[in-house]
């Protein structure tokens, strides 16, 4: 089964390779994830969403819904 | 001297775009319109080596495509050759320390072919990451002048003005060419609308119902061009996202070194968001900040405050003292002065809120409390980006509804534009100020709480439960397909920049005053002339009736005088229009004097306290509560002899002020937003609504 970026737990780190969301993707690009981007987990909201991710240099906060559209290699 | 230039500044948010702009402008700021959007400009003026230069500060963006209101702006802005304002030059400001997303922005802007300087901040923040850029491979690689400035210290400004006035500029050649996506339509579009530039040809076919500029059939024009050369807006805007990433990052490798150790300002905010967004500490410490905001508003506003009612009432009493009697000076005297004390008192407050707000957004700690409420907020159909006008709206509705242009989705803007004002702003605070002074006991509640306390937390409670309450209905019944997403920037911990603070404190301020102030300085005049004269020959005759009736009381002296104004003001077209309503009030045990109350409070709630004394012949004492209270205390009702004023009336007219939607200003204010009628008219509905039937419950359950 393919694994998304809201699969990953906190510390572990993905490829990014696809999206499934064509409207979500490309807000997620112009922020700078694109395909062969490393993205890590880093930590969630108290409520376990939205989450935080580390992506080129920076955090970026998005909910596990969009996250999951996000898939890994 | 020859033409000022105009220069556009645009950038990331968290870029350090608003210090540059306030590094190069300062004080000589302004907020206007820009023409047929309605959007705030901000815009400076500044000279160097005798040249003036424009500064127009546009909305932080991440691409030159738009997601929200406020990003619109920018392209519409950036693409209209052939308007007036035009920019001649363009800074593009980037954090150096995030410098690849960055370039993202500055290579679209690039390519629309006006000049272009890039301007570095935060170098210092990109060293301790151990980022090393080499200023001049930058300079070269993107083709482009580089200058970097210091925010915080304000070195580089020289350079960056020096640079705005050179005319020495690399040769334009596109960073991305448009034409291996969409080769036909480009000329098409030139020639149709005269452009010089691919680019922004480009994007007239990608943005072509954003725009505002373009008619209805011009954009009929490019819709069926588009159509005829099978342009998909989506698949070019990805390959065109990708293939400058590609570049930037090839570039990059020329231009960046980077040491493997880990930086230190990465480690300062893993450790506070650790604390800061922590399971149980994170909501802890949001909600103490919330209890400091309020309990600054509240009472360091306080003596401010005060100060201020003093000196409008001295300002009158001088008015009417010095100026030479007559209807001009009672005008003034009455109703201008008072007038504008009412909008003024709120500066305090309004300064103090967004002296927080500042601070919270500069220093990084918003961004963390959008993120740790997006969960709770989603529920009721709002977003984590609507905590900050609901947060906004306990001081004004109208600088929070102003606030909701950062929100993309427009189902979730539209919900937190319309449930605002239900969050209780300062207006309604000496509403039930003086309400709880009247039928609340000072008394002690499980020996530490105060009753009179307790009931004003209450009815700030009560606003925000209105507030979301209303949300959850207006989401289920708006059927909009629109998708609601959530992605944005943590920005690092940094320490606020007070320059930054005090500018937004500044002008914020000032908008509030100019923008409220003129409906409610035009509101005071009408009522002063409503409540000042009546049909008929009453009015004029107003002493003699009172001697007839009560002849116990000497002509002249003070209670004669009270009973005069009473009897006028029963009469004026006011007192007309209160008795009106009085059969529509009676069920919630108002009487006509608090029906006038009312109406002229529909304009702003903070009147009500102005014509409540009035009403009781206080006289000129507006500000002293003490006498209003006693007033009000002896009034009786007519039919029991009992206390007007008791516990159910006075309950009822406060949840009656917590709910309806009396402020002109507000509705103004959503009606420029919303560009409809319909939405300022469906709250003022609601509202009101609401208010009358909560307020009917409550006072036939407790009388």
């Amino acid at each position: 089964m393919e694994r998304s970026a809201a699969d990953l737990s906190p510390g572990q780190k993905g490829m990014v390779k696809d999206f499934t969301d064509e409207y979500i993707s490309l807000k997620l690009m112009e922020m700078g994830v694109l395909p062969g981007t490393e993205i890590e987990m880093r930590f969630a909201a108290p409520l376990g969403d939205p989450i935080c991710v580390h992506v080129s240099g920076y955090a970026l906060s998005l909910r596990v819904e969009e996250a999951k559209t996000i898939i890994l290699s | 001297m020859s033409r000022a230039i105009n220069v556009a500044l645009v950038g990331n948010p968290n870029a350090g775009k608003t210090s540059v702009f306030n590094l190069l402008t300062g004080m000589n700021q302004k907020v206007g319109n820009f023409p047929g959007v309605t959007m705030d400009k901000v815009s400076g003026v500044y000279n160097h080596n005798g040249q003036q230069v424009n500064v127009l500060d546009l909305p932080g963006t991440y691409s030159i495509y738009p997601r929200s209101m406020d990003e619109r702006v920018v392209f519409d802005f950036l693409s209209d050759e052939h308007a007036p304002d035009f920019p001649d030059k363009i800074i593009v400001v980037a954090d150096a320390s995030n410098l690849e997303r960055n370039l993202l922005l500055f290579s679209q802007i690039k390519d629309l072919g006006q000049p272009t300087i890039l301007v570095l901040t935060m170098l210092d923040i990109a060293n301790k990451q151990s980022i090393n850029i080499d200023l001049t491979a930058l300079e070269t690689e993107f083709n482009t002048t580089v200058v970097t400035i210091n925010g915080r210290k304000g070195e580089g400004l020289n350079e960056l003005k020096d640079a705005i006035l050179s005319d020495c500029h690399s040769e334009y050649k596109p960073f991305y060419d448009v034409n291996e996506l969409s080769p036909e339509i480009i000329p098409v579009i030139k020639e149709k609308f005269d452009l010089a530039n691919d680019y922004i040809s480009y994007q007239y076919a990608q943005q072509t119902y954003s725009k505002t500029f373009l008619s209805n059939e011009d954009k009929e024009f490019i819709a069926e061009a588009k159509v005829k050369y099978n342009f998909c807006d989506r698949q070019f805007q990805t390959t065109e996202t990708v293939e400058r990433y590609k570049t930037i990052r090839s570039k990059l490798e020329q231009v960046i070194t980077r040491s493997q150790k880990m930086g230190e300002v990465k480690n300062r905010t893993s450790k506070l968001d650790a604390i800061l967004t922590h399971k149980v500490y994170g909501y802890l410490i949001f909600l103490s900040v919330l209890f400091v905001m309020f309990q600054a508003i509240f009472e360091w506003a306080n003596p401010f405050m005060d100060w201020i009612d003093f000196g409008f009432g001295q300002l009158s009493a001088l008015a009417s003292s010095y100026l030479p009697a007559g209807v001009l000076t009672n005008l003034i005297a009455e109703g201008i002065i008072p007038g504008l004390g009412g909008v003024v008192i709120f500066i305090p407050q309004i300064a103090i809120l967004f002296c927080f707000i500042s601070i919270l957004e500069e220093s990084g700690y918003m961004a963390r409390v959008v993120f740790l409420t997006d969960k709770i907020m989603r529920k009721f159909g709002l977003n984590g980006k609507s905590i900050v006008p609901l947060i906004s709206g306990v001081a004004c509705a109208i600088p929070a509804i102003m606030a909701t242009r950062n929100i993309e989705s427009w189902k979730d803007r539209i919900i937190t534009i319309f449930v605002t004002p239900f969050m209780s702003c300062s207006a309604r605070l000496p509403v039930y100020a003086i309400l709880i002074a009247l039928v609340i006991p000072e008394t002690k509640v499980l020996g530490i709480f105060n009753l009179q306390g307790l009931t004003l937390m209450l009815l700030y409670l009560l606003g925000f439960f209105g507030a979301i309450f209303s949300a959850l209905i207006l989401q289920k019944i708006l059927k909009v397909k629109e998708r609601s997403y959530f992605i944005m920037e943590l920005p690092v911990y940094r320490w606020p920049k007070w320059k930054n603070v005090w500018l937004t404190i500044f002008a914020k301020s000032r908008t509030f005053v100019f923008e409220a102030g003129k409906i409610i300085l035009a509101i005071s005049i009408i009522l002063w002339v409503l409540a000042s004269y009546g049909p008929g020959e009453k009015m004029e005759n107003a002493e003699a009736a009172i001697t007839e009736t009560k002849s116990h009381l000497e002509p002249g002296s003070d209670e004669f005088e009270q009973a005069v104004s009473s009897y006028k003001l029963e009469n004026s077209y006011a007192g007309i229009l209160g008795k009106t309503v009085e059969p529509i009030i009676k069920p919630l045990g108002y009487d006509w004097k608090i029906g006038i109350a009312l109406i002229t409070s529909f304009a702003a709630r903070e009147v009500f306290v102005g014509t409540i004394a009035t009403i009781y012949s206080v006289g000129g004492d507006d500000g002293d509560e003490s006498t209003i209270k006693e007033k009000l205390a002896a009034e009786k009702d007519p039919e029991t002899g009992e206390p007007m004023y008791d516990f159910a009336l006075g309950l009822s007219l406060m949840i009656f002020y917590a709910f309806a939607m009396q402020c002109m200003s507000t509705l103004a204010v959503v009606y420029r937003e919303t560009k409809s009628i319909k939405w300022p008219m469906l709250q003022l509905f609601y509202m009101s609504g609401l208010a009358y039937i909560s307020a009917l419950v409550a006072y036939q359950l407790l009388k």
